[in-house]
């Protein structure tokens, strides 16, 4: 049976050169990072090196700004819980939005549980937040905002330039989760007004468990894990050397096409979009039409339920994903259409399909042509479509 | 994450669609919380299920409960339909994951729910409201008989 993936926010494929540049570090240069002898210089050199392709990658002015780390989550979790430790002098106060990640959202949760407190951005129907907000929540005693990149779920794109450059003014440290932007999109921190920036590995055709934190120089994160000097003493524990050259190698190969891959993805994507609305009636697009990652597809479909459309597109090789109750354990459908204004009713029949790199036109027609039989098939069996 | 019972059972679902001459329909759930099932009977003169029928929005274990929850009361007696629990559905099924047992207990109440519409009609009382209560805030979006529900 013919099998799709348009998963590819959740995960993408490793590549194949990416793989290649791992192996070495998971057979003969197994040498510790931080040792002295040969073995040793050997795989530090090799982490150097990644840390170097990482900076290129985002304008990063040093390589010393880029710090490795086990994956985006932790990414976002040291900046949030460090700088609230570290800068808990100047404020308690955090800045975020209705729609970020969980590894966000549930972090300064947690932090409000230890005082700390945090304002809540709401979005517009398209999952945005603007500047003018931003500036407007800014009060004497904020230490940090941070709003995502690009949307996980609808894939919108934040206006982060000019965010970055109200947090500049007003002196707040701006913290962007970039997991789904990297390695797709344009990033210069320097011209964005990035202070912080957390990325992962495996949302680039990367390795999993590895990812990196930017931290412009002259801004303290303290580690989040404590013990060894590794990676300047911000984060102990021994390097994933082979993982970390796997980041280093991706970054390197997706942002070196990224104009190329992305005018192909969009291209795609917007077939998928077109496809999907002119061939099913009463659908939502969600997210904003154009302000989106290249690779994000996002519906609403009227009268079925998210879990059964996933089922049904699995059952006939098509992978893909939703932020329907039913996918998380929970009654409520996803925090992001939610936030966005969605009806539960409508929230709980979305549907996502993300595309990669690798994703090919004759995949893209493969999913117009199941996906209005999928939900024709349902909608037959639901109570609540009489047409 | 399913059993091959509960995926048997959402891809050929059994007995799927309304039933000409029902006089029993219920509808429990609503679309808020992301299930609704419609169950209907068509009962015979001496209290036999002579044919069901289901219609069901949810999940994938939403659609397979419904189908086993008809097959389980189909040529069936009023009483023995009403004996049917939602353990009885999710045996049926070889089992269901915890998050998802609310389904079973919706197909049960759903049965039901037909059931008392099917007696409300005979006795021409007024047709007993059977909303699954959720937690939610919510309108009562189930149809009563004749209703045209015009939600989602």
């Amino acid at each position: 049976m013919k099998r799709v993936y348009m998963d590819n926010a959740a995960t993408t494929a490793l590549k194949k050169e990416v793989l290649d540049a791992m192996m070495p570090y998971l057979t003969d240069i197994y040498g510790n990072p931080s040792s002295l002898h040969t073995f040793g210089q050997e795989a530090h050199k090799a982490v150097e090196n990644a840390r170097h392709q990482v900076a290129k990658a985002i304008n990063a002015a040093d390589d010393k700004e880029i710090i490795f780390t086990g994956c985006g989550t932790e990414s976002d979790n040291m900046v949030l819980l460090g700088i609230a430790q570290r800068y808990s002098k100047k404020g308690k106060h955090i800045i975020t939005s209705a729609v970020e990640h969980h590894a966000v959202l549930y972090t300064c949760e947690r932090l409000e549980k230890m005082g700390y407190e945090v304002t809540y951005l709401p979005v517009d129907e398209y999952g945005m937040v603007t500047a003018a907000q931003v500036s407007e929540a800014i009060r004497p005693d904020t230490i940090l905002v941070s709003i995502m990149f690009g949307n996980n779920e609808v894939g919108t794109i934040m206006p982060i330039k000019r965010i970055g450059e109200v947090c500049r003014e007003k002196g707040v440290f701006f913290h962007t989760d970039a997991v789904q932007a990297v390695g797709h999109i344009h990033i210069d921190v320097q011209d964005m007004n990035i202070d912080l920036l957390s990325l992962s590995a495996h949302k680039f055709h990367g390795p999993k468990g590895v990812g990196a934190l930017y931290v412009k120089k002259g801004i303290v994160v303290p580690a989040l894990l404590t013990g060894g000097a590794q990676e300047r003493n911000k984060r102990a524990g021994t390097e994933n050397v082979a993982g970390i050259v796997g980041l280093g190698k991706a970054i390197e190969l997706a942002c070196s096409a990224i104009d190329e891959t992305s005018a192909m993805m969009t291209h795609l994507r917007d077939k998928l979009m077109t496809g999907i609305a002119g061939s099913i009636p009463e659908v939502k697009l969600n997210g904003h039409p154009t302000e989106r990652l290249p690779g994000n597809v996002n519906f609403s479909i009227k009268y079925i339920e998210g879990e059964s459309i996933l089922l049904m597109l699995d059952i006939n090789g098509i992978a893909a994903s939703s932020g329907s109750a039913c996918t998380s354990g929970s009654l409520d459908p996803s925090h992001v259409l939610l936030a966005m204004g969605l009806p539960h009713e409508i929230a709980h029949g979305s549907l996502r399909l993300t595309l990669g790199d690798d994703t090919t036109e004759e995949e893209v027609d493969y999913v117009l042509e199941v996906l209005p039989k999928v939900v024709e098939r349902l909608r037959k069996m639901s109570p609540l479509y009489k047409g | 994450m399913y059993t091959e019972k509960v995926m048997d059972h959402f891809s050929n679902p059994r007995n799927m669609g309304e039933v000409e001459g029902a006089n029993g329909v219920g509808m429990v759930g609503n679309a808020k919380c992301g299930d609704i099932m419609q169950m209907f009977l068509k009962i015979n003169d001496e209290g036999i299920i002579e044919d069901v029928g289901f219609k069901t929005f949810g999940c994938g274990a939403a659609v397979a409960t419904s189908s086993m929850a008809t097959e389980l009361i189909k040529g069936k007696s009023i009483d023995e339909a009403l004996n049917l629990t939602n353990s009885a559905v999710v045996e049926a099924l070889e089992g269901l994951p915890p998050a998802k047992l609310h389904c079973s207990v919706l197909a049960e109440e759903a049965v039901k729910a037909a059931i008392d519409n099917y007696y409300a009609r005979k006795e021409g009382r007024d047709i007993e409201c059977t909303c699954a209560d959720c937690g939610h805030d919510h309108e009562h979006e189930h149809a009563h008989e004749d209703d045209e529900s015009e939600e989602a």
